[in-house]
């Protein structure tokens, strides 16, 4: 008997039950906090047609970028995507459908998704292209437009520690959208760095709670830095985004 | 002569009191954190899920897990605290951020702001710069008052797909300071050695000149 007992041995376990045209909500920001093995078994298996959340798509490769070779993303709702040429020849080409969204909306989708509450209202984007085609309504005399919440057949989630019990903490800004995702999947798959026993975690400490967890698989992580910036050289504060 | 990027980050961090929250975006903003002055505190807020964001690390302290919104690997300053993206975007949408300072491709006479897209050009997205200028009162827009080519980005109406509507106050270019407000313009200080002439000349928009303006002191 499994009981609560979340923990799986295999890349192929973790994912399995992921087939053509699912939706998969991604955590991470950048390549902060991305579940790197995860990724690497969705191009393994070959899985086409998804419709990816996440904040970015990853570098070419690297991250979510891994998967766009092999034209495995069909969709992409993402607040960020700049740093990646094969994306942008796909976008360009029409060969990838890209839905730009704010990132606070984005991140409070997942929560509304994962909470049960389908859809919110919020400033963010009004009179901007991200207004089109949805409702507007006045509060107070501001005008608010309705976002509508999001649910995956999978997320993808990475965190630092776990116990057997899916029981969640994460790490410093490696946190950012991971705690979101894992509450809007179907199908919750975390993969972390350290899987502890059942009463090492201090229940006030938990993030995330096993509640919303199927999946715990212990990966091993590059860890891959985007911008290595370092100081006292202030020169490199301007290389941004 | 126009300001420098570190000049125009120098004007903007007179703004800054103590004890704010502040969130810096991608590009001049960022370099406000060196000029905070010395007698006060502020905080760094930073929308991937920091606030109390620190210097760069040394390289013996870099941590992969620690990153700004502009993805480069910072450190946690005393007092910090770390939380998710929903979170961080209560606070900025909740507007409990007490001063965002972000960069702009073009801003008009209304308060409208541009400065995630150029159609058929630059597609990257808007980051979290929709929901921050959606949910502070106190923006400060940082940006070149004119393109290389004498062309103004202070408009009658914003030509480029907007990032907000009519939520942009002030404006810090590298010639002058500006305040919107009743659909105009107005001049409140000018760079060191440029002309209210030249400011009038590169901006598009209705400008309002008072009485003298005075130069900043940086």
């Amino acid at each position: 008997m499994a009981g609560f007992d979340k923990v799986v041995h295999s890349y192929e376990e973790a994912m399995a039950g992921l087939t053509d045209n699912m939706t998969v909500i991604a955590g991470g920001f950048g390549l902060c906090g991305i579940a790197e093995n995860l990724i690497a078994e969705i191009k393994r298996k070959g899985t086409k047609g998804l419709t990816l959340v996440s904040n970015n798509c990853g570098v070419d490769d690297f991250g979510l970028g891994v998967l766009l070779p092999n034209r495995q993303i069909k969709k992409i709702v993402a607040s960020y995507v700049g740093e990646n040429a094969e994306f942008e020849r796909q976008m360009m080409a029409g060969e990838l459908e890209v839905e730009l969204t704010p990132q606070g909306t984005l991140a409070e989708k997942m929560r509304a998704g994962g909470a049960g509450i389908p859809a919110f209202f919020t400033a963010t984007g009004v009179g901007t292209p991200v207004a089109e085609g949805k409702e507007e309504r006045t509060f107070n005399g501001r005008d608010y437009i309705l976002e509508e919440a999001i649910v995956g057949d999978f997320a993808i989630v990475k965190a630092w520690k776990a116990d057997r019990y899916g029981n969640l903490v994460f790490r410093k800004t490696a946190r950012n959208f991971n705690p979101l995702a894992a509450t809007a999947g179907k199908i919750t798959v975390v993969e972390v760095e350290e899987i502890v026993e059942v009463g090492e975690l201090d229940p006030d400490q938990i993030h995330t709670p096993g509640i919303y967890v199927n999946r715990v698989i212990q990966g091993s992580f590059e860890k891959r830095i985007e911008q290595r910036t370092i100081r006292p050289s202030n020169k490199h504060a301007e290389k941004g985004e | 002569m126009a300001l420098s990027r570190e000049q125009i980050a120098q004007r903007v961090a007179q703004e800054l009191k103590d004890g704010y929250y502040v969130n810096l975006g991608i590009g001049i903003p960022t370099l406000v954190a060196n000029y905070v002055p010395d007698d006060i505190e502020v905080m760094l807020q930073s929308e991937n899920g920091l606030l109390g964001m620190g210097q760069f690390p040394t390289e013996e302290e870099i941590d992969a897990d620690l990153i700004n919104a502009g993805k480069q690997t910072v450190t946690m300053a005393n007092g910090a605290s770390v939380f998710d993206s929903a979170e961080s975007f209560a606070m900025i949408r909740g507007g409990h951020v007490d001063l965002t300072v972000l960069g702009a491709f073009e801003v008009d006479v209304n308060g409208n702001i541009a400065s995630y897209m150029i159609p058929g050009k630059l597609i990257k997205g808007m980051g979290g710069a929709m929901d921050l200028v959606a949910g502070a009162d106190n923006i400060i827009v940082t940006m070149t008052h004119a393109s290389k080519h004498g062309v103004s980005k202070l408009l009658k109406s914003c030509s480029l797909p907007l990032t907000g509507k009519g939520c942009i106050k002030k404006v810090l270019t590298d010639l002058a300071f500006i305040e919107i407000k009743e659909g105009k313009f107005h001049l409140l200080e000018r760079a060191p050695g440029v002309s209210v002439e030249e400011i009038i000349k590169l901006t598009e928009g209705e400008l309002v000149v008072t009485g003298d303006i005075p130069e900043m002191k940086l």
